[in-house]
């Protein structure tokens, strides 16, 4: 299937492009989440159905809200504003129908496994549980530090000082 | 079986690599280089899955997964520091913090 794998490289080509050129910074935001779905559709094609899901739920889902959240609170809205006018949404939305429109030919008309082999999600798990649990404990551990680390440095000067008294 | 090769994965990945890294060096606002580092570790995590695909197995999968893992603590940490970067300097500028402080 190296049609549907091209198309998509040049969807993530063109929209990473698109981050690192436009000015306003919503804008390039927007363009982010395509560039992730983009390559959540390559890795559909490559036969790895699983990590294209994890793509979309962890890096489009729960890492861009987190940038929504900090464009949020750092009140951004003064040099650009928040509030997207209509025509900056036609970039994206043309390049996440041309993905929209993959996905659906690759779900509906073709059989699944596009690429030569599909890995699927109890492979990985095997191999996850099995050989690499080690590095599963180390990412835990990796995600717990990142989790004190944001608190303790996003803290208000305030709540620092009381810090060491109400623990 | 026309199944995509394993230099085609590798030039995206290497691809998308690249314009992270233009944009890490070009842009100068803290949130933008944040997502330019993401999309380079995204494009790292691009060569793992197809060199885990090319061999049919899961590995290059497992380790795109800790590189999610680690993309998120990543992330995290660093828009905390935009956050405090902002009341501290009043700016979202890299180049405004040009001055350590010991």
């Amino acid at each position: 299937m190296t049609v549907l794998f091209t198309i998509a490289a040049v969807v993530a080509v063109l929209s990473t492009l698109m981050v690192v050129t436009q000015r306003n910074l919503v804008h390039a935001l927007l363009y982010l989440v395509i560039s992730l779905f983009a390559v959540a559709v390559v890795f559909y094609t490559l036969g790895a159905p699983f990590v294209a899901a994890l793509e979309v739920i962890v890096y489009a889902g729960a890492i861009m809200m987190l940038f929504i959240f900090a464009v949020m609170l750092l009140n951004v809205s003064a040099d650009s504003p928040l509030r997207v006018p209509s025509r900056a949404w036609i970039g994206p939305a043309i390049l996440a129908a041309v993905l929209l429109a993959e996905v659906i030919y690759g779900l509906v008309l073709t059989s699944p496994p596009l690429a030569g082999k599909t890995v699927g999600p109890v492979a990985v798990s095997e191999a996850l549980y099995g050989p690499y649990v080690l590095g599963v404990e180390l990412a835990s551990m990796l995600l717990l530090a990142a989790l004190i680390g944001a608190r303790h440095v996003a803290a208000r000067d305030g709540d620092r000082d009381t810090e060491g008294d109400d623990a | 079986m026309a199944a995509v090769s394993l230099d085609h994965g590798l030039i995206l990945a290497a691809i998308l690599f690249a314009i992270g890294f233009a944009g890490l060096l070009a842009r100068r606002n803290l949130i933008v280089v944040l997502a330019c580092i993401e999309i380079m570790l995204n494009a790292a995590g691009l060569a793992f899955v197809v060199a885990g695909a090319r061999w049919g197995q899961a590995d290059g999968q497992v380790m795109f997964l800790f590189v999610l893992a680690m993309a998120a603590a990543e992330v995290a940490v660093g828009l905390a520091i935009a956050i405090r970067f902002r009341q501290t300097l009043k700016s979202l500028d890299v180049d405004d913090a040009d001055e350590m402080k010991g």
